[in-house]
């Protein structure tokens, strides 16, 4: 087997340059996917938590294809805390606003008590007085980072300016990027008066999770009551991120695949007659077909390191830009890693079958009959 | 030796039969009712002119082309059977060409090694054998020098062990010294066949060259695509 193994190296080896293309293509092909599944997994994981926020149910309305255009009335909020087995619920309003220089401000409105100021963690000012203010927001720290505001300062949100009430920090790229928001002021601000978005329940006894399910599908025709982990699973923008992300990964492999198809087709012309010989020396076309798949299978291994290098160093890079504000916080995933490296796989090889059949049909007395 | 006791003469090792072949959809034919057969340890030369068609008919004899029609016999076994190909190739046959084919990145040791891998041979037996061949071809002290790096008669003689190795019943070779100097072809060819004969193996040679025919046991002339026994 080591024998076998040489021989593979060797071929590689020979025609460095070729291989290095090829090489090159397949990391290119790993780092750009790598890049763009985890920076919108990231995302997605990063939505995912602000919207779960300790909570058993996300209750919205129902059939709308994005949560920015779902609207919930106070009227109904009240009556959600009112059902059985519900222990707490926390009402949600978001919006996208910008402000000059910064094209993209999260902006949250909640309630008070709402479990997401409780976890955050205060670098300066406090919550204390969150929804006694006038005219008082709370910023991330990494927003607090790039519109340069401190506690008390006044700075410009969308077509207004607000107070600094408090700098927190949650470790979420939203909701540090962002900005949380009394809910009446929110609304006020996002001229949708008594309407939230969404609402998080959580229940006394989340076993009891169907009844609840059934009783919100009863009382409110118009709303839908979902778990965390059925929302994450059917939601249709995760759903097209997600499909997006993996489509436009498996296109840029597919230029890889292509180079590794064009060196390996290259390589087996140029040694037609070597292949020839080994076929006379006792190689099965099974053998030379393997030699030419396990060349394919070499390079896109050392292609899948280099691209798995050149991706994480891409996403420390980008998480490390202060201009994108902190909302690319990648989500490396070892099944991620796992899923582009068989894919990186799968495309080298499978560029590689014709050359191998090719290879494996070369016969020797016609590629050695005129030397 | 019979039942009754009368000595009979060796089964060939190679035996072909009304032999024909053209190329071009028939419109240029080489090989025209050619019989031959080869005997256990026989050097045989198949000689003629070029173009003559002593190479199309080596390749016809040794199973690396299929006849139009006729047939060869190799060890008792049709060589244009895939299973029995890759059998007499990995155990029964060694080929040498004019050019050595060898794999220039790999050191002589690893070119040689490339028969026994195919055949799944034992590693050390392998390396016995190597060590063997090269010894009594004179390339002992370049056993890990790369191929690239040997002159033209140096590599020519690793091709011949190349064939040697799995300890084959019959070498075809297709104008082995053709791409020397004549000094190196003359001691190229003088050891291949010394190694044939120490190791009783059946050559059929195609050469053009007339003074290599007194080293072979039988010379086969090749005219006008016949095999005409000399």
């Amino acid at each position: 087997m080591s024998d076998f193994l040489r021989i593979i190296w060797v071929n590689v080896r020979r025609h460095r340059l070729r291989a290095l293309i090829s090489v090159a293509g397949i990391a290119f092909g790993v780092a750009a996917m790598l890049t763009i599944v985890s920076i919108v997994l990231g995302a997605v994981s990063m939505f995912q938590d602000i919207l779960s926020n300790e909570s058993h149910f996300i209750v919205f309305e129902k059939d709308v294809s994005d949560l920015f255009f779902s609207s919930v009335v106070g009227e109904e909020v009240e009556a959600l805390r009112k059902l059985p087995n519900v222990a707490t619920v926390d009402p949600m309003l978001v919006g996208i606003v910008s402000s000059p220089g910064h094209p993209i401000i999260t902006c949250f409105g909640v309630e008070a008590g709402d479990a997401r100021l409780r976890k955050a963690r205060w670098i300066a000012g406090s919550a204390s007085g969150f929804d006694s203010e006038k005219e008082t927001v709370y910023i991330g720290v990494r927003a607090a980072e790039f519109l340069k505001a401190a506690p008390g300062d006044r700075v410009p949100i969308g077509k207004a300016t607000f107070r600094v009430g408090g700098i927190f920090k949650t470790g979420n790229g939203f909701e540090d990027g962002g900005v949380f928001m009394p809910l009446p002021l929110a609304q006020t601000f996002f001229h949708r008066p008594d309407v939230v978005s969404l609402a998080t329940v959580r229940l006394q006894d989340p076993d009891d999770g169907k009844a609840f399910q059934k009783a919100v599908s009863r009382a409110f025709p118009g709303l839908v009551a979902m778990e965390d982990r059925e929302f994450n699973r059917n939601y249709s923008q995760f759903k097209i991120l997600t499909m997006t992300s993996w489509t436009v990964g498996l296109f840029s492999f597919l230029l890889g695949g292509m180079g590794v198809a064009n060196t390996m087709l290259m390589s087996v012309f140029a040694r037609i007659r070597e292949i020839a010989v080994l076929r006379v020396c006792g190689f099965s076309k099974t053998q030379v077909a393997g030699i030419v798949l396990g060349e394919a299978a070499l390079l896109s291994a050392v292609g899948t390191v280099l691209g798995f290098a050149i991706g994480l160093a891409g996403l420390a890079a980008m998480g490390a830009v202060p201009q994108l504000q902190g909302y690319v916080q990648a989500d490396v995933r070892p099944a991620i890693l796992g899923a582009i490296g068989l894919v990186a796989f799968l495309t080298a090889v499978g560029g590689a079958l014709y050359p191998a059949w090719f290879a494996s049909r070369i016969e020797p007395a016609s590629a050695l009959r005129f030397e | 030796m019979s039942m009754s006791g009368t000595v009979l003469p060796p089964r060939p090792v190679v035996e072909a039969r009304d032999l024909w072949k053209s190329f071009d959809g028939g419109r240029i034919p080489v090989i025209r009712g050619a019989d031959l057969a080869v005997a256990p340890g026989e050097i045989v030369a198949l000689w003629g002119s070029s173009g003559s068609g002593k190479s199309t008919l080596l390749h016809l004899l040794s199973g690396l082309d299929t006849p139009d029609s006729g047939t060869v016999s190799i060890l008792g076994l049709d060589p244009f059977r895939e299973e029995n190909r890759l059998r007499l190739r990995r155990t029964g046959l060694g080929f040498v060409f004019q050019l050595h084919h060898l794999v220039p990145d790999l050191t002589v040791e690893e070119n040689l090694r490339l028969p026994a891998v195919a055949a799944g041979a034992a590693r050390e037996e392998t390396t016995r054998r190597i060590a063997e061949l090269v010894g009594q071809v004179g390339l002992g002290e370049r056993i890990n020098h790369r191929v690239q790096d040997l002159s033209g008669g140096e590599r020519q003689r690793v091709a011949i062990c190349r064939a040697l190795v799995n300890r084959p019943r019959i070498v075809f070779a297709d104008e082995p010294t053709g791409s020397l100097d004549e000094a190196t072809a003359d001691a190229v060819f003088a050891g291949f066949c010394g190694l044939a004969r120490q190791e009783g193996i059946a050559v059929v040679v195609a050469t053009h060259e007339k003074r290599f025919l007194s080293a072979c046991h039988r010379v086969v002339r090749v005219q006008e695509g016949r095999a005409v026994i000399q």
